[in-house]
């Protein structure tokens, strides 16, 4: 099924420019539109062959990790593509670790007494948080933190890695990665609360509340793993839209991801940067989603098995 | 009449017999909801008659003012009032989402009810096609189509929306469908001899109805946020022709000088967004639909 849907996705982002009206080449040249250049690209895609052929020149050269060059920038698609990637997985992972650390314990708390004056806070403050786009939050965060509160406000030029200097890293991706973490509080404690209260219905918790277990080892070793099968499908589906769905953050604050080179290669015309990250990007959503899933029957052995 | 069990009574008594009828209610706040996607739907049909200045109206004489009498909402930083380009924009917000919901509900939901109804090899190969379509990021795709589909016309940006909304449809209704599908009125109703047409329209559609109307309600905000974001990437519809994303963009550059010109049209964003998420909760609620099933 993985490698089935992989298939189809390099099909669809090899396809795309056959999609667009107009001459392939002259997309995928844009600005370097030049008899030399156009010769070394028939060359490297195989242009004038058949399709089928030129599927098959192409995933051989992508499956061997050459994505091929960009006719813009002249550097290699993929060495691109492996400067950026780290800089989202190292923003996902904060941000998970943000909001799961926020998102279990205030869900706990709300489903302990339902509709009490905690949970309608709590409500009200996650229905409000979620109809905020990013860049409305980005928005409000560089107005009051970077102007009022007069700090610097980092581009690219001045990103630096997290092995370089871990202390400037942090400082830059933290902004980004705290406002990722709020739109995942908000679905992770909407999910897991709904879980949770009606988990702590079930005849198992009474029956651990009768043997006199605190409340406390009741939500955590017996109330949060069966409430956490929505919860993690919904993760595996936020992660692959974060990692997709990261470019507004990245672009805004200057954070040079996967996101931002795919703005830069939009702005420039540079169709094969741009179908390189859609590939990559892609083909990582869709192994998330498959890793989620197993996660699930892992924690849920009876869905496997129905 | 300080006796406390009387005190008491009279509040049993109006409790036992309001709460059933406060249930049946949708309450306050989601009419005030309602009224404000109201106006805001009114605003952006009669833009052209309401007595706005041109959106695109250059003043050099109030650059970047804060609202004022004649600027309600203040000035841009060429000086173009505020208040008349959130109205106008909000049409590109309005226009594209209802438009995208068109496509998406006009081919996803027919094709998921049929598929849920008939089963068998149609629904087969139809969800596989559909599942695979799912498993490819739709933002990325459309931001892929849109960037490389040049000239950019609000009508691409809506057929591109709009497909890409199609197999999300699909699923929702399909799974849908099939929860009625195996009920005993459908079963009642074939027994009766109805026509699979009637059945489809007269005994499925209506019990679906909730779930669909949820679904378009967090699809339409889903497609205004989207619309901010292809506004960044310069993907939206183009200048000098206001969007709220378009608004929000432009702002950027003048952030510190003029931040009237970033709150407003994300205050108009972000309540357009509440009022939508908040009407469809409700409803959710009022119907008895979980959001697993979204």
């Amino acid at each position: 099924m993985l490698i089935g849907v992989v298939f189809v996705i390099s099909v669809g982002a090899f396809y795309l420019i056959h999609l667009l009206p107009g001459d392939p080449a002259a997309v995928i040249l844009g600005t370097g539109d030049s008899p030399a250049n156009r010769a070394r690209l028939y060359k490297q895609l195989g242009l004038n062959k058949p399709i089928i052929e030129q599927y098959w020149v192409w995933i051989k050269n992508v499956l061997r990790g050459n994505l091929g060059t960009s006719f813009i920038t002249e550097t290699s698609v993929w060495s691109t593509i492996k400067a950026a990637l780290p800089i989202d997985l190292e923003m996902i992972v904060i941000s998970q670790i943000l909001a799961f650390a926020f998102a279990i314990p205030t869900a706990m708390r709300s489903a302990r007494k339902p509709d009490g004056v905690v949970d309608r806070i709590l409500g009200a403050g996650s229905f409000t948080l979620l109809s905020i786009p990013s860049f409305v939050l980005i928005v409000v965060f560089v107005l009051v933190i970077a102007i009022h509160l007069g700090v610097p406000h980092t581009g690219p030029a001045s990103y630096v890695s997290l092995s370089a200097d871990w202390i400037t890293n942090l400082e830059s991706v933290a902004l980004p990665s705290i406002v990722l973490a709020i739109g995942s509080f908000v679905l992770y404690y909407r999910v897991l609360r709904s879980d949770l209260i009606s988990t702590l219905q079930e005849e198992f918790i009474t029956m651990a509340r009768s043997k006199g277990i605190s409340q406390r080892r009741i939500m955590w070793r017996h109330a949060l793993r069966p409430s956490s099968v929505a919860l993690l499908g919904a993760a595996g589906v936020n992660i692959g839209g974060l990692l997709a769905g990261g470019f507004i953050v990245q672009y805004l604050l200057a954070i040079p991801g996967l996101g931002y080179q795919l703005i830069a290669a939009i702005g420039r015309s540079d169709y094969l940067v741009v179908q390189g990250i859609v590939l990559v990007v892609s083909v990582g959503v869709i192994v998330i989603n498959f890793a989620f899933d197993a996660a699930v029957n892992i924690i849920d052995p009876r869905i496997s098995r129905e | 009449m300080s006796n406390p069990t009387f005190a008491a009574e009279i509040v049993e008594e109006s409790t036992v017999h309001t709460a059933p009828a406060r249930k049946k209610r949708l309450g306050f706040l989601f009419w005030t909801c309602v009224t404000w996607i109201g106006i805001n739907v009114f605003g952006a049909i009669f833009a052209d008659v309401l007595p706005l200045i041109s959106p695109i109206y250059e003043n050099f004489n109030v650059v970047n003012s804060s609202p004022s009498w004649h600027h309600l909402l203040g000035t841009d930083d060429l000086g173009r009032d505020i208040f008349s380009r959130i109205v106008y924009g909000s049409r590109i917000s309005i226009v594209v989402s209802l438009g995208a919901m068109v496509i998406g509900f006009g081919i996803g939901m027919p094709l998921g009810m049929l598929a849920a109804y008939r089963r068998g090899k149609f629904d087969a190969i139809l969800s596989t096609v559909m599942y695979v379509f799912l498993a490819f990021p739709a933002i990325i795709a459309t931001i892929a189509v849109l960037s490389f589909w040049t000239p950019r016309s609000l009508f691409k940006i809506i057929v591109v929306i709009g497909i890409a909304a199609i197999p999300l449809v699909y699923r929702v209704i399909r799974s849908s469908t099939m929860a009625c599908a195996s009920q005993d009125y459908v079963l009642a109703a074939k027994v009766q001899g109805a026509s699979d047409r009637r059945i489809l329209m007269k005994e499925l559609l209506p019990n679906i109805a909730p779930v669909a109307v949820s679904f378009l309600l967090i699809g339409i905000a889903t497609v205004v946020t989207l619309e901010g974001a292809l506004a960044f990437l310069g993907l939206s519809v183009n200048p000098p022709t206001p969007s709220w994303g378009n608004m929000i963009n432009e702002s950027l550059a003048v952030l510190q000088a003029n931040p009237w010109l970033a709150i407003f049209p994300s205050a108009a964003m972000c309540l357009f967004l509440l009022s939508l998420n908040f009407i469809g909760d409700r409803l959710r609620a009022h119907f008895d639909v979980t959001e697993s099933k979204l």
